[in-house]
């Protein structure tokens, strides 16, 4: 490295000015003081260079020294992600834990892997072999349900020279070694090394052909998402966004799942970590846990690595994909991540933009959702990330710029609903402010799955509830007494189809998760007895006494009576709405039955 | 080798500015001599090549850019910890304001404190019981948790706080009791009010006040809360007491932090407040909760008055993005006479979940209060078409909710200041209002639990 010693010249909260020469590159990392936090450079500017410090910058002084690393802000990436807690820039925390007690101290660099542990690998590769960008030279079994990968860096190729034989190695042992094009003899070991702000390469983006199944109702009948695609969930405080995030973590078919809990609560990632370390996955039987990468910047960790946060998992996401899986990321909350942004762009003196965000928030957000997609990888396997973006609008505000600017580039729009939120209704999506673009993508996988009466299914509930939201309207002006029969019954059909389908307990053993054609069955069995009824009140039928017979309540509770790996139990309920029929009674009353 | 800088080259606001300082640390306290012998304290709060940006605790009034002499300490800002300090009074800035003289330090800590590391946390499960019931039935308080009260100027938040400081108990009695008191820019009456309450419940030996009032300067007004956390969580985490920590007033914390940023000449976002708004409050709320291998825990009440009642002006949002759930005051409720006038709809408790039901309250627990919400919400829809239509051509169902709604507010709600109502009683009481309506509106309680616990012709 060069003679040149830089030097502190100022510090301002977590941006520091450095002097004492002109090589440092834009985003390379350095390392600042003599407790040697962690920080990149964001700014150059003749001989000064401005450099945000991800850690606490108190006690730093003008003259301490800045060591350069020479290249740009990178992780190493390896097995042993999964199933473990990091901060924002990577760091283990429970290495952090153990180095320094229940708070986290300052300059503790510990590496992101356990270099002490063995894994049991098998290499895939011979001398001589060409080995092309992402190509795969060994695998171990990271966890019981997730084989690792590991593969040539997108950047380097060439001949293999030498390999060990199958056994037990730790992730910084040499494995393989390559000869590349110009000679160098490249040592490959089970980790490599990636900065976090550049995209891995890949092969070619594919279309999305199929939806992310995520077992919550409203969402996959609804509003459902491609593998492969952005979603976002925009509401105010207190209307659920973490804990349907936890639900798609807990319950969606993806292989892996990066969690990033990026400036939100400490309980929360506690909670999950706690949680998901004792849930067992339906699809696998193993704990969450072991398919799970969990990212923790709790809000009062620095904000400079918050911002980084959202990059890091994403390098996570990105290096999981290559080896073929499909990756869900949950970034909870991406507004937290633009403050952050606004935060630095303030002590940077930027010109702000709207609401004090900088003008690149917009350019930020893009690169980030554009990160997503289902990618044929340079090992010529299939992989996605799907990314689901929480947002946190002031006020609950969406026309704030976060939420707009996210919604340019997210096709799926999940926007909860502070009334709803109050009433104890979840997921608090509001039906008529949400939206999926993804919906004429995934039309062949509905029709090819489910049957082609799904999406007609899907129609006419979203039909009903549309009519019910401009009749509540009329209620509201003169109450529901002065309604047509009909209309009557269209609001209490949607009260079936609000209590009985979109609300869903997460909390309830059965009612967490359901599968796909449990859903379908419901809503078929929910429109059997629209149909069944509106034959009733055409004959003059009063509503009242249809009411009368407990059937709808009866289809309400249906969710929580039908066991999701029984559907058989469909049948009493279907006979029931079958069975619903009009008897005249000896006093020449109306009267109406069903059998259970 | 110590050295004293005399005089400044410029003052703006709170802030001083030094010339040819060198050796000086970020966030490092200083100590400013005046020529009349006048000691007030500073802190560095930017450092550019040789020139430092302190800000002036007590104000820069009366400080001339000649009569100042600096001292830096080579420190950042601590507190001087002991035991002794239950029972006794500090100012925002913690130093003793009780006459009683200076505390013998067992320890000194940096009151910005550090962030607790997500894998060495217990999740918070045991639930305090206040005694309220729309606190213990609807929005559960549990310890280790961070629950704000979202009130307006004029309300009786300071009751409600000092309601839940008599009757705060917790299932498992396993530890002593300590409250830390946090008084920002609150006025006289506000803190003696509370200093007698205390005394009357006979908790002054087990309370340690820092008080900060209207017409204290705001620089000691933003150390006040990192001062009272830092003195919970020694407390907590070194003495194994189970801390409450009330902080009121929270918007005039949010106020001074606005006023100081400004000061700096900060790019200003929502309202005027800065854009770290957040990130400065969550290093103060971020403080709560229990630490595995340590006896106590640190739960926050932090009381804030909502500009004019607005929940979404940035202090209570930024807030409720922060804390696990709010309580929110309702002036509609005050004025009906309605204490505490808890406004249950808005009010949450993010932890309550797994703090209630089988083996922590009661069974039933949360099915009660999910009815409870649900079905007082419609009660909102049913008295808004009564408004319009009137109340004689209300269906027969939307009449019991209206039944329903003023039973609610004016048996659940309403208690005395001095009601210690139990657990049983609040879920009782709970039944008995929902038994008001007919068993098929109660759609979120399983039949049996219905047939179990319905009470047949209730009369309120």
């Amino acid at each position: 490295m060069s003679e040149t010693k830089y030097y502190i010249e100022g510090v301002n909260g977590p941006v520091v000015t450095v002097k004492g020469g002109r090589g440092l590159a834009m985003m390379d990392m350095v390392e600042v003081g003599t407790e040697r936090l962690i920080g990149e450079v964001v700014s150059v500017e003749g001989d000064v260079t401005t450099v945000q410090v991800y850690e606490d910058t108190t006690g730093l002084m003008p003259g301490m020294p800045v060591f350069p690393k020479g290249a740009p802000m990178s992780i190493t990436l390896g097995p042993g992600l999964l199933n473990n807690i990091y901060d924002g820039i990577c760091r283990p925390l429970r290495g952090i834990a153990e180095a320094s007690g229940a708070f986290i101290g300052r300059g503790i660099q510990i590496p992101a892997l356990d270099e002490e542990k063995k894994w049991d690998v098998s290499i895939c590769v011979r001398p001589g072999d060409e080995l092309a960008p992402g190509a795969v030279y060994a695998e171990c079994q990271e966890t019981p349900v997730i084989r690792h990968r590991s593969m040539m860096r997108p950047d380097q190729s060439g001949t293999v020279l030498t390999v060990v034989p199958d056994g037990a190695y730790t992730v910084t042992d040499t494995l393989v070694t390559v000869k590349n094009a110009a000679g160098e003899i490249l040592e490959l070991k089970l980790a490599q090394q990636w900065p976090i702000r550049s995209p891995r390469p890949v092969e070619a983006r594919c279309a999305i052909t199929r939806p992310l199944i995520t077992g919550q109702r409203i969402i996959d009948a609804l509003f459902p998402l491609g593998k492969g695609g952005c979603a976002a969930i925009p509401g105010p405080f207190g209307a659920g966004k973490t804990v349907t995030q936890h639900q798609l973590a807990k319950w969606s078919d993806a292989d892996l799942i990066v969690y990033l809990g990026c400036g939100e609560r400490g309980n929360e990632m506690t909670e999950v970590l706690d949680e998901f370390s004792e849930l067992i996955d339906p699809h696998t039987n193993q704990p969450l846990m072991y398919r799970t990468v969990l990212l923790a910047n709790t809000s009062n960790m620095p904000v400079a690595a918050r911002e980084a946060s959202i990059y890091t998992g994403m390098t996570i996401a990105e290096y999981y994909r290559d080896m073929g899986y499909h990756v869900a990321m949950m970034a909870d909350s991406t507004s937290r991540w633009a403050e952050a942004l606004r935060e630095i762009s303030g002590r940077l003196e930027e010109m702000p933009a709207e609401e004090g965000f900088p003008a690149y928030l917009s350019s930020r957000l893009a690169e980030f959702y554009e990160r997503a997609g289902y990618m044929k990888t340079l090992s010529g396997k299939e992989g996605s990330i799907t990314i689901i973006g929480a947002v946190s609008p002031q006020g609950g505000d969406f026309s704030e710029p976060v939420t707009q600017n996210t919604k340019r580039f997210i096709r799926t729009f999940w926007a909860l609903d502070r009334s709803l939120a109050y009433a104890r209704h979840f997921p608090a999506i509001n039906w008529n402010q949400s939206y999926s673009e993804y919906l004429t993508d995934l039309t062949p996988w509905y029709n090819e799955q489910l049957g082609e009466d799904f999406l007609k299914l899907r129609a006419r509930l979203q039909a009903v509830m549309k009519e019910e939201t401009s009749l509540n309207e009329i209620v509201k002006l003169i109450g529901s007494d002065i309604l047509p029969e009909d209309q009557k019954l269209t609001i209490e059909i949607a009260r079936v189809i609000r209590l009985g389908f979109l609300q869903q307990n997460s909390f309830h053993a059965i009612d967490t998760y359901v599968p796909m054609e449990k859903t379908k069955r419901m809503m078929e069995v929910i429109f059997r007895l629209f149909d069944g009824c509106r034959g009733l009140v055409a004959k003059s039928v009063p509503l009242s006494q249809i009411k009368a017979t407990g059937i709808f309540e009866k289809l309400v509770r249906m969710k929580y009576e039908i066991p999701n790996d029984d559907l058989s139990q469909f049948g009493p309920f279907e006979q029931a709405v079958r069975t619903l029929s009009v008897k005249e009674a000896f006093d020449n009353e109306v009267r109406v039955y069903w059998s259970f | 080798m110590k050295l004293e800088y005399i005089g400044l080259s410029e003052m703006v606001g709170s802030l001083i500015f030094l010339d040819g300082v060198s050796g000086i640390g970020y966030d490092e306290m200083a100590e400013i001599t005046l020529s009349s012998g006048e000691k007030r304290y500073g802190r560095v709060i930017q450092l550019d090549g040789s020139r430092a940006v302190l800000q002036v605790f007590e104000g820069t009034k009366g400080i001339s850019l000649e009569n100042a002499r600096t001292n830096f300490t080579g420190k950042p800002m601590e507190l001087a910890l002991s035991s002794e300090m239950l029972g006794r009074v500090f100012n925002g800035a913690g130093r003793p304001i009780d006459g009683l003289g200076e505390l013998y330090p067992e320890e000194r800590r940096n009151i910005n404190g550090s962030a607790m590391n997500p894998v060495a946390r217990i999740y918070p499960r045991n639930c305090i019981y206040t005694g309220i019931s729309a606190i213990d039935g609807m929005s559960t308080l549990i310890r280790g948790q961070k629950l704000p009260i979202f009130s307006g100027a004029g309300m009786r938040h300071n009751d409600v706080a000092a309601q839940i400081v008599r009757q705060a108990k917790v299932a498992a009695d396993d530890g002593e009791f300590a409250i830390v008191f946090a008084a920002m820019g609150v006025k006289n009456d506000v803190a003696d009010f509370f200093k007698k309450d205390f005394e009357e419940a006979g908790a002054l030996q087990r309370v340690v006040m820092f008080v900060n009032l209207a017409s204290d300067p705001i620089i000691e007004r933003m150390l006040t809360p990192r001062c009272a956390l830092t003195a919970a969580e020694y407390l907590a985490f070194h003495l194994g007491y189970h801390v409450l920590v009330i902080m009121t007033d929270m918007t005039s914390y949010c106020e001074a932090v606005r006023e100081f940023s400004s000061s700096k000449g900060e790019i200003p976002s929502r309202k005027g407040f800065p854009s770290y708004l957040y990130s400065d409050l969550a290093s103060l709320y971020e403080r709560a909760g229990i630490l595995k291998g340590k006896s106590g825990s640190v739960t926050q009440v932090p009381i804030l008055t909502m500009p004019n009642d607005d929940i979404t002006h940035p202090i209570p949002d930024l807030t409720g993005y922060i804390t696990e759930g709010q309580i929110v005051l309702d002036r509609e409720l005050e004025q009906k006479g309605v204490y505490p006038p808890i406004s249950v709809l808005p009010s949450l408790s993010r932890l309550m979940k797994d703090g209630i039901g089988e083996g922590y309250t009661r069974a039933d627990h949360s099915d009660v209060s999910n009815q409870l919400f649900a079905s007082y919400s419609k009660v909102q829809d049913a008295r808004s078409l009564a408004s319009v239509i009137g109340e004689d051509e209300l269906s027969d169902t939307d009449k019991l909710y209206l039944k329903f709604g003023n039973a609610f507010e004016a048996h659940f709600l309403t208690q005395g200041v001095r009601e210690d109502r139990s657990i049983d009683d609040t879920l009782d009481l709970g039944w008995k209002l929902l038994s008001i309506l007919p068993k098929s509106e109660l759609d979120r309680i399983s039949a049996e639990d219905i047939e179990a616990h319905y009470v047949e012709d209730v009369t309120f």
